[in-house]
């Protein structure tokens, strides 16, 4: 049932201001994929070009194979979940997840037992008969999901339906939305700011920014590998170093105001470009001697922050600058006293030096 | 009050306590009881009032049902305006739905005033205008047969047709106003939700559009019903041979049998069963007064 959705080239203009601009990826049919940007970004946009609400102004869509350019959004097979929900609060529960049915001219006793069974399917049976206004925040979710899912759509467009929930039903919520994707096969786009839900759910996730694809790849390679220095500091903590790459004998090495370090190169990167240093706090350590092999910066520790199951260390090299370090509480609770001098050290393979480039703003080019 | 007080001081607050008194008192309350108190005595000579004849009775509500012409004159007014009332709506609905969710929300300003406009001209002349228009040389017969929708004038100057139409125009943004603040106050996402699992225009108005306005409708409804009812101005100056309001008949008692007695009370029984008939098609449309209040 469940069917992909190619962009090709799509580009969306208000006015003067470029929304999105050619955008190109391939969403595999079944498959949970998540636009992850900040607001502003286009990534509503993208969900609103694909369900008919704003014509692409260049550029393909098409969905199960389908060139949906002439097809209006109530002839689309997709449905928005709005990220207000949008439910109708004048009808009753199942008349809400009924409604696509009964557009489409559905027997009463049919479109009833089918909501009963999307009920069960999105575990809130015995609700078909509530007012809206009855529902806590997370089973208006549930009914909105169920709403979608009623006219068996090819894709599922979710734009940033969580964000109104607190932030025990939204974690609880994102591992249910992924078991009904799954349950259901249908594919899934889902659009979010927050990185730990893209992260967490997506299968594969596209960063955006400024109308642009930043990239598109796995939850685990955009946050391992990020293409370029806005991935890698709007998803997830950096220490960001500023330098340039040499290369040696033995490889590149990145020399900046905090020392000389052996590193890993991003794509695109060589001795020329104008380059930073990006190393997640929780790829380094705190030592009194430095291991061999290991980049070492002494430091003193300003402060530390104990998180739970990670503990936060405040620290500063030399020339005063912060740095992070993040280590798992393992237990043991040592923790080392702010004032004391140690080093922090990094394995250049948990370090990535990225071109320096400023992210071009689509909107300032079109 | 007491905050009032403390707000503008005693002298401030005398004066506003005062003047909103007598607007209630003796501009709203004191004429009504006096019309209501003459309404059950009876129509005397000077010399004869405060006489063993002035006695209360029902004798001039009993009147109005004592006269069938009277009573039909009662429920032809009740038809028409129920008639205006619906008219109203099919042209309000449109221009509400148009005004709050299609129109860029930079012209909508401009277009309430060009809506607005003919209201700062009197409702006399308006009438008389209308007058004009409908007469059967007049423009609107030179225009449709002009355009070649009719062949021979109509005659719109006869029975009920020009009260209605001159009813229409007076009160349709009586129906507009109440409509847009509903269709307005709908969240844009639903209307694009029930496009987006499939819906056909028509069934978004009936399904999302129409029941959230129902609030808006049933104000609309009552106001243009009730102003209708109780017109005169209109019914008056563009009246045919055949058609009579029911506002005519008090004035009648009033002015041309100078009875104030059966004219009161054919007032407050025009109040009364419009009253009864709006709450039963408020009962029938499943409405309440506080939906309407909202």
């Amino acid at each position: 049932m469940s069917g992909g959705v190619d962009l090709n080239g799509v580009s969306a203009d208000f006015g003067t201001f470029r929304a999105v601009d050619k955008a190109t990826v391939a969403i595999k049919p079944g498959e949970f994929f998540s636009f992850l940007g900040p607001s502003g970004c286009g990534k509503t946009t993208i969900l609103r070009m694909i369900s008919g609400f704003v014509m692409p102004s260049e550029g393909t869509i098409h969905i199960g194979g389908e060139d949906v350019r002439d097809i209006r959004p109530n002839k689309r097979p997709t449905v928005l979940i709005f990220q207000n929900l949008a439910l109708f609060p004048l009808m009753p529960v199942w008349e809400n997840i009924a409604f696509g049915l009964e557009v489409r001219g559905v027997a009463k006793a049919v479109r009833r037992a089918k909501a009963e069974e999307l009920l069960r399917l999105v575990d809130l049976p015995g609700a078909a008969d509530k007012a809206i206004s009855q529902l806590s925040g997370g089973q208006k979710q549930r009914v909105a999901i169920a709403r979608a899912l009623a006219v068996e759509p090819k894709v599922m467009l979710l734009d940033e339906p969580l964000s109104a929930l607190d932030l025990k039903l939204r974690q609880h919520m994102r591992a249910e939305l992924r078991a009904i994707q799954k349950r259901t096969n249908v594919t899934f786009i889902y659009i979010t700011h927050d990185q730990g839900e893209a992260l967490a759910m997506s299968d594969r996730v596209a960063v955006m920014s400024h109308g642009r694809l930043q990239q598109v790849a796995t939850p685990q390679e955009i946050y391992n590998r990020p293409a370029n220095g806005f991935v890698a500091s709007f998803v997830g903590e950096n220490n960001v170093f500023e330098g340039r790459v040499e290369t040696d004998g033995a490889g590149a090495v990145f020399r900046s105001g905090s020392g000389v370090f052996r590193v890993s190169l991003g794509p695109g990167v060589s001795a020329a470009t104008p380059a930073k240093l990006y190393v997640r706090p929780e790829q380094t350590r705190l030592v009194d001697v430095s291991p061999p092999g290991l980049n070492s910066i002494p430091v003193t520790v300003a402060d530390v922050a104990f998180e739970g199951n990670f503990i936060n260390i405040q620290v500063q090299n030399g020339d005063g600058r912060p740095l992070v370090v993040e280590a798992r509480n393992d237990g043991a609770g040592k923790v080392p006293p702010p004032g004391s001098a140690m080093n922090l050290v990094f394995d250049p393979a948990h370090s990535i030096v990225l071109a320096d480039e400023k992210v071009p703003a689509a909107g300032a080019s079109a | 009050m007491r905050d009032l007080f403390t707000r503008y001081g005693g002298p401030l607050t005398a004066a506003f306590v005062a003047l909103s008194a007598f607007w209630l008192l003796a501009l709203v309350i004191l004429p009504y009881l006096y019309l209501f108190e003459n309404s059950f005595r009876p129509y005397l000579p000077v010399v004869e009032m405060g006489g063993p004849k002035d006695v209360y009775s029902l004798n001039n509500y009993l009147t109005f049902f004592q006269s069938p012409i009277h009573i039909h004159v009662f429920f032809s007014t009740i038809l028409y305006s129920s008639l205006v009332t619906i008219l109203c709506f099919m042209i309000a609905y449109p221009l509400a739905f148009y005004l709050s969710k299609v129109a860029k929300p930079s012209v909508v300003p401009t277009l309430f005033l060009l809506l607005l406009i003919p209201l700062w001209v009197s409702e006399i002349l308006r009438s008389f205008a209308w007058f004009i228009i409908l007469a059967l040389k007049g423009p609107l017969n030179f225009g449709l047969i002009g355009l070649g929708i009719i062949e021979t004038p109509i005659r719109w100057l006869s029975g009920f047709r020009s009260i209605v139409i001159g009813l229409v125009y007076t009160y349709v943004l009586f129906m507009l106003f109440p409509l847009y603040n509903a269709v307005q106050s709908l969240d844009t996402n639903q209307i694009e939700a029930a496009q987006d699992l499939g819906s056909p225009w028509w069934r978004i108005h009936w399904r999302v559009i129409l029941p959230h306005s129902k609030p808006g409708i049933a104000s609309g409804a009552v106001m243009v019903f009730m102003l209708s009812a109780g017109s005169i101005l209109v019914p008056t100056l563009l009246a045919s041979t055949t058609s009579r309001w029911f506002t005519e008949i008090i004035q009648q008692w009033m002015f041309e049998s100078q009875d104030w007695n059966t004219g009161s009370a054919y007032a407050f029984l025009l109040l009364l069963l419009c009253t009864v008939f709006v709450t039963v098609v408020m009962r029938i449309f499943r409405v309440s007064l506080a939906d309407i209040a909202k």
